[in-house]
């Protein structure tokens, strides 16, 4: 920024003055982009007691009859018997299905799925060929989620890493307190999502509720359509090439580039203009007053 | 926290009472405390349907000399529809607290029933064309075997399940409400509305009247008072996001419409069932499961969404 002068800003592009200026050099890794685990120690995390399943070793199991405990049961069952692809028949919108899964695995659900859903889960691949119910992946730490239909509420509240997918339109609050990780909406998003977002990215192909990003601490929300309104301290922000590329990327990885590209959508963060960003001791304020 | 659900077919009749209670049972983790139903049939032509309570489900512990009172309430019921010339076609004692009458009547309805409510211990729990209120303690599988709901032919209907959080469990704080004196308006709710007593002063100053202190009941009496004065049910949804204050979710019957509304901060859940010949919600998919097992799309209302439908 040294040597340019705030009249040289003004008479520039807003794409030169992002030049100029050093946005362009957007570290994705840094601060907004904040991962739970590096990736290249990501591949080799594991808990100790993880079991060792094998992707190649396949089985189904229909859950109709069972309650969400048996269910949840089941699937460690299969894991422990070295089990990697599990497919789970008629979850009939029963809650709190696949928690807590802690290692690799690839959980295909075909149907789909109430309260809760793959919550607290770090590792496993999932794929439900349906719809969930309210605060799915809640608090989820990595792998990847991946919805065929519609969400509920809630959907990624509090997730820290990972990618979790809704193809269909998702309900309000979305990624709600997310502190890291990718969230992708194919459709549209409710009102006061990314409310108190601390980190990660958030994609809405489709349109935004109100008060969108409200008071948000970090992290980036991208939307592809209409946004009703802006939450308190969410501002745009310029569309960097190293966000298009970013959108380009993960949209393509699956299946929701939009027929138009990227260029359209709207970059959101936090304008820090909040209290809690207010640096100065109570006793300094006095003197200022 | 509380359980709502709702189900409505166009144009055509099922078994809405075994419909409402599988989805209601399957909401019973949200609300153990009591059970309600408001079902629309088809009574007759110009018939009215009434659903009375004269007492409470905990009065019948009171001893021999209840049953005394309980005798005397229904004889004076039935001077009181006498003085106002209401043949009674059918009367059923259908629990020693709750009777149901077939009713033939020309005169004001209104007038009757706030009459009939003078009677000490007497509520009515709806007087309509073609509602019939059902409400008691327990879950939805002992209401609907105890009031015989599991054979109910109509159109449409919704329900409670209840976790008393304000007001007491008895049966007069349990949903559905009707809204008195209107015939066949009745309201379910999940949430709290926060300027209760303001908007009840309000409607208090209009001429209508409480039976309960359970800020539910004010969703009724709001939506009986402007569907009385001219205002379309879509209309009078719309408006109580703006006046009412609060998270909430509501259902509301009339005769032949179901409709819903969504607070402005969505904070309250719904889950939306829509195919070519009836719509099905509930606060949880996996009520809707238990009507559908197969897969169906379903999707949730958002904030300030208002939706009305015809049967």
């Amino acid at each position: 920024m040294s040597g340019i002068s705030d009249a040289e800003l003004r008479d520039m592009t807003q794409e030169e003055r992002v030049n100029a200026l050093g946005m362009t050099t957007e570290q994705l890794t840094g601060k907004s982009l904040y991962i739970e685990f590096d990736p290249d120690a990501q591949e080799r995390f594991t808990y100790p007691w993880a079991p060792d399943v094998d992707f190649n070793k396949r089985t189904e199991f229909d859950a109709g009859d069972l309650t969400n405990t048996e269910v949840n049961a089941r699937i460690r069952d299969l894991m422990a018997e070295g089990y990697g692809t599990i497919v789970l028949q008629n979850p009939r919108g029963k809650h709190s299905l696949a928690v807590g899964i802690l290692s690799r695995l690839n959980l295909i659900i075909e149907g789909s799925t109430g309260y809760f859903g793959v919550g607290l889960i770090d590792g496993p691949n999932v794929r439900i060929n349906g719809r969930v119910g309210w605060s799915c992946a809640e608090n989820m730490m990595s792998g990847t989620v991946v919805v065929e239909k519609n969400a509920g509420s809630t959907f990624g509240a509090a997730i820290r890493g990972g990618d979790l997918v809704c193809r269909g339109s998702v309900g309000s609050r979305t990624g709600i307190d997310m502190k890291g990780g990718t969230i992708i909406v194919g459709g549209d998003t409710g009102a006061l999502s990314g409310f108190m977002m601390q980190r990660g990215r958030m994609v809405v192909c489709g349109n935004a509720g109100k008060n969108l990003g409200d008071s948000m601490y970090d992290g980036t929300i991208y939307v592809g359509g209409e946004i009703r309104s802006l939450g308190v301290d969410a501002v745009t922000a310029y569309l960097t090439k190293l966000d298009k590329d970013w959108l380009t990327r993960k949209l393509t990885q699956y299946g929701l580039m939009p027929g138009r590209g990227v260029d359209h959508f709207t970059k959101i963060v936090a304008g820090k203009q909040l209290w809690n960003y207010d640096n100065l001791e109570p006793n300094e304020k006095k003197l200022i007053l | 926290m509380c359980g709502i659900a709702g189900i409505i077919h166009k144009g055509r009749r099922a078994n809405v009472g075994a419909e409402m209670t599988s989805m209601l049972q399957a909401l019973k983790h949200r609300g153990p405390d009591s059970t309600g139903y408001a079902v629309y049939g088809d009574p007759g032509e110009g018939e009215y349907v009434m659903r009375v309570k004269i007492a409470e489900a905990e009065d019948m512990e009171l001893g021999r000399s209840i049953h005394d009172r309980l005798e005397e309430r229904i004889e004076a019921v039935d001077a009181i529809l006498a003085s106002h010339e209401a043949e009674v076609k059918v009367k059923e004692r259908v629990r020693p607290y709750a009777l149901r009458y077939v009713l033939n009547h020309d005169g004001d309805t209104g007038d009757m029933a706030g009459h009939i409510e003078e009677t000490e211990g007497v509520e009515i729990l709806s007087l309509g064309n073609g509602l019939e209120l059902i409400k008691d303690l327990g879950d939805a599988g002992s209401v609907a075997k105890a009031y015989g709901l599991n054979d109910f032919e109509g159109t449409h209907g919704i329900g409670h399940t209840r976790m008393a959080t304000e007001s007491d469990v008895d049966i007069k704080s349990a949903h559905p409400y009707w809204a008195f004196p209107y015939n066949d308006v009745s309201v379910v709710h999940n949430g709290q509305i926060t300027n209760y007593w303001i908007m009840r002063r309000e409607m208090e100053r209009k001429g209508h009247r409480f039976m309960s202190d359970c800020d539910s009941e004010l969703l009724a009496v709001y939506t009986a008072h402007h569907l009385a004065n001219g205002v379309q049910l879509e209309e009078s949804l719309r408006r109580s996001i703006d006046e009412i204050d609060g998270v909430f979710t509501y259902l509301v019957c009339t005769r032949d419409q179901l409709g819903m509304a969504k607070d402005t901060m969505a904070a309250k859940p719904l889950v939306l069932y829509e195919s070519d010949d009836l719509i099905a919600m509930a606060s949880e998919e996996v009520a809707i499961r238990t009507i559908f097992p197969e897969e169906i799309d379903t999707h949730d209302p958002y904030d300030e969404e208002v939706r009305v439908w015809q049967a």
